[in-house]
């Protein structure tokens, strides 16, 4: 694997079992993600942008093809190491923000820590540090249910970033919010992408969300139909 | 981790309350069941046990053959040799003579002509010997309704309601009829000391309380008894004790051929008395399996619903990287945690109620009007040494068992439809 690939699909096929036969959500993949991109994979609903997100987060198996994460291959790996390769190395961001209602902004943020078995020390100054990141440091001691939902998203960037994971996986981070809140949440990411190096992975049908990436990947019908890189992102200054 | 866990499972209130207070009703109702049927074989067996069976008694083989027609022709004879006897080979035990005897009693006018006769069921107890706890074990002075107890030989006590239906007072006379041990006619006057009235309808109406030697005068029967009966010291049946006894005496005895040869019986081989024992043992199991098994459901479906509402939630911690395993362990640690507390609520709940029922009962008079049924009027439960942890049983492992019925979807399903049903919560 290249040393600079975090992600290397060759051939993907995905199908699902339907009815009697089967559907095929992804056909005959291949592409590689680079270290530190900002990537959205975009396309019609029923593309199969899920379904590719999935797969490299280990959370769904590919039917044919190779597909290689943080210099991990998956094929052929138990739940056991997928589930190690995520409290590693992905953090994910979903579209329903899915905190745990019954815990604190701070413990939501602590939780992907304990899972890693961090010591409190490590991860009390982790959990603040990310939290001054998504600029949430007064609201440490509140529950997701006083929050407004462009709050919501930013703790779980929070959650996502705490451990520093070097991918990102996004479904639909800003399919829940306001422009203005999009604006925010994706600005943030913006940040953490250009500070941390860390890459990020979207899917998205959000034209403000396309503002920002600098690799766009096309799907239609499970297909890559077009791979684009972006020199100039409309929403992102600099680079 | 686990720290962190509980402190979920007790900010969520929907999901903690309300499986505790399920837990804690079912925990609280088998403890007060418990200590409830506890109290009430102790009674039904302290009772059958005080006017009929003892615990153990001894007679010999042909009186147990034919003991429904109290044949004291087949009485054990230098009873009070073998009192003795016994008292030092089985001191677990405290064991007394006594007599069942039967005929007619005669209660006559001034000028001594009949004025009312009625059939007598007569129990010689030895009442006042050194140490004899007949008086203590019967509740006579509790029972007491009329007069005093009986002080001589002679004085008697009657059922309050034979008493009343024959018109006798205390201090009157009442003239036994009957047979001698060997078989000749006998009468004899006994002194009416006072009435008692045990509850037990079928036994009150034709009752005669005596002491045991004037009822060896009446009936001729020196240094014999009909029956000699053993009561362990704190008079709870112990059934298992009792029938190893009696098997252990009857394998001692000598020539068992003979149809004087003693014989021991457990309160177990009295009449229906086994099936009741038998009742007695099972009836908590079932008990407890009934509440097991509907609470095992409550909490399966309450799981289910939960497990629904939290798909969510474990799908979101599948993708920060738990295992299945540890998302199912620690469900089931979540239940263990609340099985624990839910009994420990209703245990705490129910111990005092029985504690309640044990010390001041709970008086039924006329709710069993009628029954021939041996129980006395007041029901009274017993803290067994198991009500400590009996509930703990329903409590923790239903709780369990609900949480890995309910729970099996995390492993059901594909990680990917537990992950995409995140999408569809909102
Ligand atoms: N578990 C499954 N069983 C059968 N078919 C499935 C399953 N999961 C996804 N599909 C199908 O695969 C295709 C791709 O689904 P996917 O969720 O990846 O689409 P998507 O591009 O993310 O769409 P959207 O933009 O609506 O989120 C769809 O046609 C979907 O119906
Ligand atoms: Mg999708």
């Amino acid at each position: 694997m290249d040393d600079n690939h975090i992600v290397e699909i060759r051939e993907l096929v995905k199908r699902y079992p339907v009815g009697g036969g089967h559907f095929t959500a992804l056909r005959d993949v291949t592409t590689d993600v680079v270290v530190g991109e900002f990537t959205g994979l975009v396309g019609p609903s029923g593309s199969g942008k899920t379904t590719l997100l999935n797969i490299i987060g280990g959370l769904d198996a590919p039917s044919e093809g190779s597909v290689t994460v943080l210099d991990m291959p998956l094929g052929g790996k138990n739940h056991k190491e997928l589930a190690h390769l995520r409290r590693e190395g992905i953090g994910f961001i979903f579209q329903t923000f899915n905190l745990l209602p019954v815990y604190t902004v701070f413990e939501n943020v602590e939780f992907p820590l304990l899972l890693m078995g961090m010591n409190g020390e490590d991860r009390r100054s982790a959990v603040n540090q990310a939290l001054e990141w998504v600029d949430l440091m007064d609201k440490v001691k509140s529950r997701p249910a006083q929050l407004s939902g462009g709050e919501c998203q930013r703790v779980a960037i929070a959650r996502a970033i705490v451990k520093k994971p070097k991918l990102i996986i996004a479904d639909e981070p800003t399919a829940n919010l306001d422009a203005e809140n999009s604006h925010n949440v994706m600005g943030l990411m913006v940040n953490l992408n250009r500070e941390l190096s860390t890459s990020f992975m979207f899917a998205t049908h959000d034209e403000k969300v396309m503002g920002y990436l600098t690799r766009i990947i096309h799907l239609i019908d499970g297909r890559i139909d077009e791979d684009e890189q972006v020199s100039k992102p409309k929403y992102r200054e600099g680079k | 981790m686990l720290r962190f866990l509980i402190k979920g499972v007790f900010r969520d209130r929907s999901r903690s309350l309300f499986s505790i207070i399920v837990i804690t009703l079912i925990v609280a109702l088998t403890v007060l069941i418990r200590g409830f049927m506890a109290g009430i074989f102790d009674d039904v067996f302290r009772q059958s046990a005080v006017i009929f069976a003892g615990h153990v008694k001894v007679t010999t083989r042909a009186y147990a053959e034919e003991s429904d027609l109290l044949p004291n022709d087949l009485a054990i004879l230098g009873s009070d040799s073998l009192v003795a006897a016994l008292s030092e080979e089985y001191p677990d035990m405290f064991w007394t003579p006594r007599i069942l005897f039967a005929g007619l009693l005669d209660i006559p006018d001034e000028q001594g002509e009949t004025k009312e006769q009625g059939p007598m069921m007569g129990f010689g107890l030895d009442l006042h010997s050194p140490g004899s706890r007949m008086v203590e074990i019967w509740e006579l002075e509790r029972k007491l309704t009329r007069g005093r107890l009986p002080e001589r030989p002679a004085e008697v006590l009657l059922g309050e309601t034979y008493a009343h239906r024959l018109g006798v007072e205390p201090g009157d006379v009442a003239t036994f009829i009957g047979a001698s041990m060997y078989g000749g006619f006998v009468t004899y006057n006994f002194h009416v000391a006072g009435t008692v009235s045990l509850g037990i309808t079928g036994i009150d109406k034709n009752m005669l309380i005596a002491d045991l030697r004037g009822v060896r005068m009446a009936l001729d029967m020196q240094d014999a008894a009909g029956e000699i009966v053993g009561y362990s010291h704190d008079m709870f049946y112990d059934d298992e004790g009792s029938v190893a006894l009696a098997v252990n005496f009857n394998e001692h005895v000598p020539n068992p051929e003979n149809e004087f040869s003693l014989v021991m019986q457990a309160l177990r081989d009295h009449t229906q008395m086994g099936a009741m024992v038998d009742i007695s043992e099972y009836a908590i199991g079932l008990v407890l399996f009934i509440f097991m098994a509907v609470t095992v459901v409550v909490l399966w479906n309450m799981g289910l619903m939960n497990g629904l509402r939290r798909y969510g939630e474990f799908g979101m911690r599948l993708a920060m990287g738990e295992t299945k395993g540890h998302v199912y362990r620690t469900t089931l640690g979540e239940a263990v945690v609340i099985g624990i507390a839910g009994s420990f609520i209703g245990t705490a709940v129910a111990l005092p109620l029985v504690w309640y029922l044990q010390e001041i009962g709970l008086d039924y008079t006329g709710l069993f009007e009628g029954m021939t049924f041996v129980l006395s009027s007041i029901i009274r439960a017993r803290i067994t040494p198991d009500c400590y942890y009996l509930g703990f049983i329903p409590g923790v492992l239903a709780t369990v068992a609900g949480t890995m019925l309910s729970g099996r979807g995390i492993y059901k399903r594909e990680m990917s439809q537990l992950f995409k049903e995140l999408e569809l919560e909102a």
